[in-house]
């Protein structure tokens, strides 16, 4: 257990310091890349709550980031600073996805897929035909990028910072609250709602709860995307992208508190690295997720949890073995 | 003597199945009440009707004379009525001491203040006492997904003891337990009734354990009150003996 600690330490500290020492080496478009892996592993970490914890299936993370990026874009657009645009972002989310947490409360599994499903393409719709508000399929260009502290942030690297550190404050707060007695009641939802009502934990709540937080992380995952794609228009978020998250959460690993990290890079980064495979890339990609979830449908971070717990394992049955053969010779 | 639980004319019927049909009873302050009765009579879903996870389609059910018919079985638990089922439930994914305090915590002030709140909800010492007291010290931090059946059960039932409940309704708490366990369950279960004052209600198929540990014996057969009496007096009654006891 310790000596996975000091490995968990140092593979932290590891990561961390490439994602800040990287960039200064990287291009334009490298780190727009980096920049998009953060923002969309803001968006899965939202999602792994809802569905990788709390057991909810939602089908409508997208249509969250693109809410949360429409707040944005019309906002700043409008000359409203971005901290005003992210908040905006947060609670219509927050909101949305708590009402979205309704049908949870009836239908299950791949019935609320269908419910969800079919939210994502209500938003998608809206997006499209509401040009008053969104300019339709016209889109909003000129988002702008924000000022922080006197600091405009129009840069790739500084953006790119805002958007590491924005994942940084995402990644405490969400572990906060991972191992708050929330989080404990979350997994109780997830592994036995019934049980779970017969100790007190009030389900309904809860599952509200997790819907609204997942999607108010879905919001904040868009604010942050419209400025650094610097144009809006509704083609992003389509069920497509709730459907590319879901990926990210699945194939990371669902209920593993890193599994949106690896999720994000392998969907953000995999494009990239088999771009010399040109019109094959998705092919590539479709064939490793299959392989991958049959082979552990927990993903990547299931085959580390599986050597673990069988390693923890080995050196319990061990330790039960000699703790009998010491009460055997006692006795 | 005070009545915690009263429950009158419950019924409860499946499409054309009465699977329970007009039980009532009642229940005193600080007795162990087992419930016997033939596979398929009633025993479970009577259970569920009194405690909110299905709702009769008559009669009532009276906690501290207070109606709770149908009342959430979250807000129910928090009035100080706790279960366990008759299937084995415990979180797999979370280790035993989580299991135990996830039990407790949300007895302890509002859902906000959990969440601002500490960890263990001010819960582990607590928890590490039923853990010491159901003998799983041992076993503290693994997942309770890979404990035996046997210290699951038991974990199952220290589980529904965590919130300091006064009223437990236990199903086939001994279903599957070996027999050294099933002494040391008994024992605890005697404990607590006697340190805590804590009522409670007992399904079990294991006669010994019934006639050993409980109070009263209520017989069920086919949804119906059939008997009700000290164990002494239960195994006396012929009825009993010809529906149950007798093969
Ligand atoms: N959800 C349900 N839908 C339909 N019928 C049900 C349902 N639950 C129970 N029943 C029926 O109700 C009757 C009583 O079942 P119950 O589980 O209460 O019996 P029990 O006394 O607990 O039996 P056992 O000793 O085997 O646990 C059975 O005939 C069963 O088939
Ligand atoms: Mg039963």
């Amino acid at each position: 257990m310790n000596l996975d600690r000091i490995i968990l330490l140092v593979s932290l500290f590891v990561a961390t310091a490439v994602l800040i020492v990287l960039p200064f080496q990287l291009g334009r478009y490298g780190l727009y890349i980096l920049s998009m892996w953060a923002v969309m592993a803001i968006g899965a970490i939202g999602l792994n709550l809802t569905l990788g914890y709390a057991g909810q299936v939602s089908l409508a993370q997208g249509a969250f980031v693109g809410i949360g990026a429409y707040s944005a874009a019309i906002l700043t657009t409008n000359h409203w600073p971005m901290s005003v645009a992210v908040l905006v972002a947060i609670a219509l989310c927050f909101a949305v996805g708590w009402i979205l947490g309704y049908p949870a409360l009836r239908v299950q599994h791949h019935y609320l897929a269908f419910v969800t499903l079919a939210f994502s393409t209500l938003a998608y719709l809206v997006f499209r035909n509401e040009e008053w508000l969104t300019k339709g399929i016209y889109g909003i260009s000129d988002v702008p990028r924000p000022v922080l502290l006197g600091f405009k942030m129009q840069s790739p690297l500084r953006f790119y910072f805002l958007c590491l550190a924005s994942l940084g404050i995402v990644t405490l707060l969400v572990g906060w609250l991972i191992r708050s007695p929330w989080g404990r009641a979350f997994v109780a939802l997830r592994e036995n709602p019934i049980r779970a009502l017969s100790l007190g934990i009030d389900t309904r709540r809860y599952t509200l709860m997790a819907f609204a937080i997942g999607s108010a992380l879905g919001g904040v995952c868009g604010a942050l995307y419209a400025p650094l794609v610097e144009f809006i228009d509704p083609t992003p978020f389509t069920l497509g992208l709730s459907l590319n998250l879901l990926m990210m959460v699945i194939v990371g690993g669902a209920g593993f508190f890193a599994g949106p990290f690896l999720g994000a890079a392998i969907s953000v980064l995999l494009p990239e690295w088999l771009r010399f495979t040109e019109g094959y890339y998705l092919l590539i990609y479709a064939v490793f997720v299959m392989g991958l979830l049959i082979y552990s449908p927990t993903g990547l971070l299931g085959i580390l949890d599986k050597y673990l717990t069988a390693r923890s394992t080995k050196k319990a049955s061990a330790a039960r073995a000699s703790a009998t053969a010491t009460f055997g010779a006692q006795s | 003597m005070k009545k915690v639980l009263q429950v009158s004319g419950v019924t409860k019927r499946f499409g054309g199945i009465t699977a329970v049909g007009g039980v009532s009873f009642d229940v005193f302050e600080g007795e162990i009440l087992g419930i016997i009765g033939p596979n398929g009579c009633g025993k479970s879903t009577l259970f569920n009707c009194i405690l909110g996870q299905l709702m009769p389609n008559e009669g009532s059910v009276k906690l501290d004379g207070r109606d709770v018919t149908g009342m959430r079985p979250c807000d129910l638990n928090r009035l100080g009525v706790s279960r366990t089922f008759q299937l084995l439930q415990v979180f797999p994914q979370l280790t035993v001491r989580e299991n135990l305090i996830l039990s407790g915590q949300e007895h302890q002030g509002s859902m906000a203040g959990r969440l601002f709140g500490r960890r263990d909800a001010g819960l582990g010492a607590e928890a590490d006492k039923m853990i010491g007291f159901f003998n799983l010290g041992h076993l503290a931090g693994e997942k309770a997904g890979g404990l035996s059946y046997g210290q699951q059960k038991l974990l199952d039932a220290a589980m529904a003891f965590m919130a300091g409940p006064r009223l437990v309704l236990l199903d086939e708490p001994a279903g599957g337990v070996n027999l050294t366990m099933l002494e040391s369950l008994k024992e605890r279960l005697r404990a607590i009734n006697a340190e805590q004052g804590a009522t409670f209600v007992v399904i079990e198929h294991n006669m010994e354990f019934v006639m050993s540990l409980c109070t009263r014996v209520l017989v069920l057969a086919e949804g119906r009150v059939l008997a009700m009496g000290t164990p002494a007096e239960v195994r006396a009654n012929p009825e009993v003996v010809e529906a149950y006891l007798g093969h």
